[in-house]
């Protein structure tokens, strides 16, 4: 089937198959890799892609269902070449280790500040319930998320 | 020195890349005409294969080619820790299995096509048929006589038996006559490492050059390499191992799988590149679990609270094959840190190491340390309970007093140094403990439980000195080497042989190397992970990167500076002995203003238009370390909890770390590794856990049914340290990467037992999870608890 996306602003066409997921489409037919895959039964949320500005886990979603839409990575994040303030609190707090989950966080994460311009901590822990990181224990996630609220 | 950059919490330079999405991990890696490559896996923990028919799947859409196991031209993979004394039986682990599986997921064929879709579908066509066998899974029933055998040359499926003892006269006489003893049955359960990049691989067979190349989520390129080509045949020098970004390990990606074979061997017999991607449901089946213990403990004491001695027995799952480190983890990593932190004068350990109807059980962060600590520290709040002592008083009593340089422990160790008293008073400056005792007998009479539970531990990592690797069995060296460079402009480069997959080495490495050479920390690059540009090394594991890879490039980094000096001095026109060094610079002494910076004399001595007599040109060093003796961090954990007896929710309220590591490179690295340590220790209390039916179908085989810790279950943690050096590092630092893990289980566990001790509640199987703890308490009150 042909798709037409939008991808971090520009426009692709792709004939794909009917199953083939949105993160394998990102990441194979357009070789953006920075979204990654952590699980196969869309608990993990290191997929996490913005579509038409609201967060979805891309391998929960097809290629197809994305026709025509607006598709946000972690590669389209930084604006001409400035961190986006979450992407700078993650650097600045020590908000990631091997780094595989952080694509993902970033991307829920900043849906979540765009919700909740002023989150408490219980309520950062409770927006990240969906993005599991093996390496951090999330303390200094938690601490990214609450200064970039503050720099945002 | 002017500006020492070690102790300073620079933000690490690995992220960047990391949060743009520019990081190449394994599977992000493309190559023209790369097939991908499926493993069709056994449904079955134990069954014979009585026929594989591939001829559907040969002809689906797609398919290269389809393997069986006896297409294959391959060794076994092999086990590398073979510990003495043992009776160690290694059964043959063939890739592909051809005659019986003996785990769910253990290979029968091998799709290789286009796409991984595909080759997916084709894999599903493969028909194999199997005579199914009685399975087991349980250590322990293991065993057993009459349980099902898996290997008929290993009776009672036990591979070996394992003792190490301070004397087991002394131990039988210290229970013998002891006025107190205290017993616990106790099951570690399994757990799943869950890296958060699966494994993955992606081989490269060069026709021409007769090389391959294999690209590999592997935390030890070098070791990877060296068995690789045992498994393969290819030569060492023809083989090139390549760790890409690397999404955490925590031993999950040390061992060398059969995966990783196949996809080489694949590559070869096609002549195009194999790609391999575990699934996380693969990964679950497949990939190495962690802990799977049954053990009989003891400690034997005075009425006053001296403990005489400590003993147990251990039933440890290996799973169907004996992984690469297995035997060494429930033994040699184990056993021989019964002691804790605790001057303990009778000691033994017993292990058996157990085949089942599993998946193969390895380190898994903290390996063996983890169940070493959380059996003393158990038993010693079981001690405390018994005696009716309050458990920080009957701990305090037995702490080995402070050391700087060596303490031997009855069962052999001689730990580092330690001050266990300190760490201890520090964490009980940051938490009212008499209060909170108060508050918890008030809390009693409201029906409230709060609980608290307190940990003084030590651990032994830092692997090893190479002679006692020898002496345990594991087949290789401990040490680690580093190359450090000068380029002609005066930039460094330093080459390890660790490879850090998280750790953030690349910057404390070059913070290292900033202030030993006196250079801009920006003017330090720091590579790895590259069996054909790094130099030699055994790999990031035990937390042993910093304290013996970063002694390796500190050793490398003097040399330079020493060279340095020399060609300096040459320069100057002064005698060697009169070179002082400050702030990057070598100047004569007495005369500040005569002075060379150490890019200039890097730049002369590259040049080597002027060189000292007898002096080789270039500025390199390399350097080869092998530690004297493992470190020994320790410290004091606090955590506290609240039971909810209507629903049996355990609520972690606080929890307060203090660790010693020895002089901090970075804080708040080393602060990161004990948050995510802190995390995998708690969630193997309060949520994780693998489940095997009777048949040994996994239960929790996937992200759904495995629960894994989320943000929202831990409250901050409150972090602090004290500084006690180890004796024998050239920059007196120890490992961090473990601790976190290794403390944090028996302290949260204790605390929860602490917290329903009105209910007479000794003991739960973990993952204390709110229906477990409910049951207890409803059985407890059924006997007449409160
Ligand atoms: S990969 Fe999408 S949620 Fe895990
Ligand atoms: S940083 Fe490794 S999983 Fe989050």
């Amino acid at each position: 089937m042909k798709v037409t996306v939008t991808v971090n602003g520009t426009r692709y066409e792709r004939e794909v198959e009917s199953r083939m997921l949105l993160v394998h489409f990102l990441r194979e037919e357009l070789g953006l890799t920075g979204t990654n895959i952590g699980c196969d039964t869309s608990q993990c949320g290191a997929c996490t892609v913005h579509m038409d500005g609201k967060s979805v886990k891309s391998c929960a979603v097809l290629a197809v269902q994305a026709d025509g839409r607006e598709v946000t990575t972690i590669e389209g994040l930084a604006q001409d070449g400035t961190l986006h303030p979450l992407q700078a609190a993650f650097w600045e707090k020590h908000g990631l280790q091997c780094g595989y989950c952080t694509p993902g966080m970033i991307m829920a994460g900043s849906a979540f500040l765009r919700d909740h311009p002023h989150p408490t901590d219980e309520e950062i822990r409770h927006g990240l319930e969906g993005n599991i990181c093996r390496c951090t224990g999330y303390q200094n996630i938690v601490a990214a998320m609450k200064s970039a609220a503050e720099n945002m | 020195m002017a500006t020492r950059i070690f102790g300073s919490g620079i933000k690490r330079r690995e992220d960047p890349r990391l949060i743009t999405g520019k990081a190449r991990y394994t599977d992000d890696f493309q190559m023209a005409g790369m097939v991908h490559m499926v493993v069709v896996r056994s449904p079955h923990a134990h069954a014979r294969i009585t026929s594989i028919d591939t001829s559907a799947a040969r002809g689906a859409p797609g398919v290269v080619a389809v393997f069986t196991g006896h297409d294959l031209k391959l060794g076994a993979i092999p086990c590398a820790w073979l510990v003495p004394g043992s009776d160690l039986k290694v059964p043959a682990h063939p890739a592909l299995a051809t005659e019986t599986v003996r785990y769910v997921g253990d290979g029968v064929a091998m799709i290789i096509a286009t796409d991984r879709y595909l080759a997916q579908d084709a894999a599903d066509l493969v028909q194999v048929t199997y005579e199914v066998l009685p399975a087991v899974v349980n250590p322990e029933t293991s065993t057993k006589e009459g349980s099902p055998q898996l290997f008929p040359e290993i009776a009672n499926n036990v591979a070996f038996h394992w003792v190490a003892s301070s004397g087991d006269d002394g131990v039988n006489q210290a229970f013998a006559e002891a006025e107190v003893v205290v017993k616990e049955r106790i099951v570690q359960q399994r757990l799943l490492p869950t890296a958060m990049e699966p494994r993955a691989v992606l081989a490269q067979w060069d026709k021409y050059a007769e090389e391959l190349t294999v690209y590999s989520t592997t935390q030890n390129p070098h070791i990877a390499r060296f068995i690789l080509s045992g498994v393969t045949g290819v030569p060492e020098h023809k083989l090139r191992v390549i760790a890409p970004e690397v999404g955490g390990g925590f031993g999950s990606k040390i061992p060398v799988y059969a995966d990783e074979a196949l996809a080489a061997w694949a590559s070869m017999k096609l002549g195009v590149p194999v790609k391999w991607a575990e699934t996380r449901s693969e990964n679950y089946q497949v990939t190495i679990h962690g802990r799977d213990h049954v053990e009989y403990v003891e400690m034997a004491a005075t009425k006053e609270g001296k403990v005489t001695a400590i003993r147990g027995t251990v039933y440890a799952g290996l799973g169907a094959y004996i992984s690469t480190a297995a035997p060494g983890v429930p033994t040699i990593l184990h056993g021989l840190m019964y002691s804790g932190a605790y001057a303990i004068p009778h000691i033994r350990a017993e292990t058996f190491g157990v085949l089942t109807n599993t998946t193969p059980v390895d380190a898994y962060r903290g390996a063996g340390r983890p169940e070493a600590t959380f059996l003393v520290e158990r038993l010693m709040d079981r001690l405390a309970h018994t005696l009716n002592m309050d458990p920080v008083a009957l701990r305090r009593k037995n702490l080995i007093p402070p050391f700087e340089n060596g303490y031997t422990v009855a069962i052999g160790l001689t730990y580092d140094s330690g001050n266990y008293e300190a760490a201890l008073a520090k964490a009980l400056g940051m938490f009212d403990y008499e209060g909170f005792r108060r508050e918890q007998a008030a809390a009693r009479q409201q029906g409230r439980y709060l609980g608290i539970g307190v940990t003084t531990y030590s651990e032994c990592c830092g692997l090893g000195p190479s002679q006692v690797a020898g002496a345990v069995g594991f087949q290789g060296g401990l040490w680690e080497s580093a190359i450090v460079r000068f380029s002609p402009a005066g930039k460094v480069q330093a080459l390890i042989g660790a490879s850090p997959h998280g750790q953030g080495e690349e910057t404390t490495f070059a913070q290292i190397i900033a202030d030993e050479l006196g250079v801009p920390v920006d003017d330090v690059e720091i590579a790895h992970g590259d069996t054909n540009r790094s130099p030699m090394g055994w790999g990031s594991y035990g937390s042993r990167t910093t304290p013996v890879g970063g002694a390796a490039l500190v050793t490398a980094a003097r040399k330079i500076k020493e060279k340095a000096r020399a060609m300096a001095a040459h320069l100057l026109e002064a005698a060697t002995e009169d070179i002082e060094y400050g702030d990057g610079k070598f100047f004569v002494r007495g005369a500040p203003d005569r002075f060379k910076s150490i890019q200039e004399a890097a730049l002369m001595a590259t040049l080597a238009w002027n060189l000292p007599a007898g002096m080789e040109p270039g500025m390199e060093a390399s350097a080869f370390y092998d530690p004297p003796n493992f470190v020994y961090p320790f410290g004091t954990h606090i955590a506290v909890v609240e039971v909810n007896p209507a629903t049996g929710q355990v609520d972690l309220q606080r929890y307060i770390a203090v660790d010693d590591c020895g002089p901090q490179i970075n804080p708040m690295i080393v602060e990161g590794q004990i948050h995510g340590g802190l995390v995998q220790g708690i969630g193997q209390v309060l949520c994780e856990g693998v489940v095997y039916d009777d048949q040994g179908q996994l239960l929790t085989g996937t992200m759904m049914d495995y629960a894994m810790p989320r943000a929202d279950m831990f409250p901050t943690f409150e972090i602090e340290s004290t500084v006690t050096p180890s004796p024998h590092h050239p920059i007196g630092v120890k490992g961090v990467g473990e601790t976190g893990a290794i403390a944090s289980t028996p302290t949260v566990y204790n605390a929860v037992i602490d917290a329903l001790q009105p209910f007479g509640i000794e003991q739960m199987e973990m993952p204390l999870t709110a229906p477990r703890v409910w049951k207890a308490i409803q059985d407890a009150r059924a006997k007449g608890g409160q």
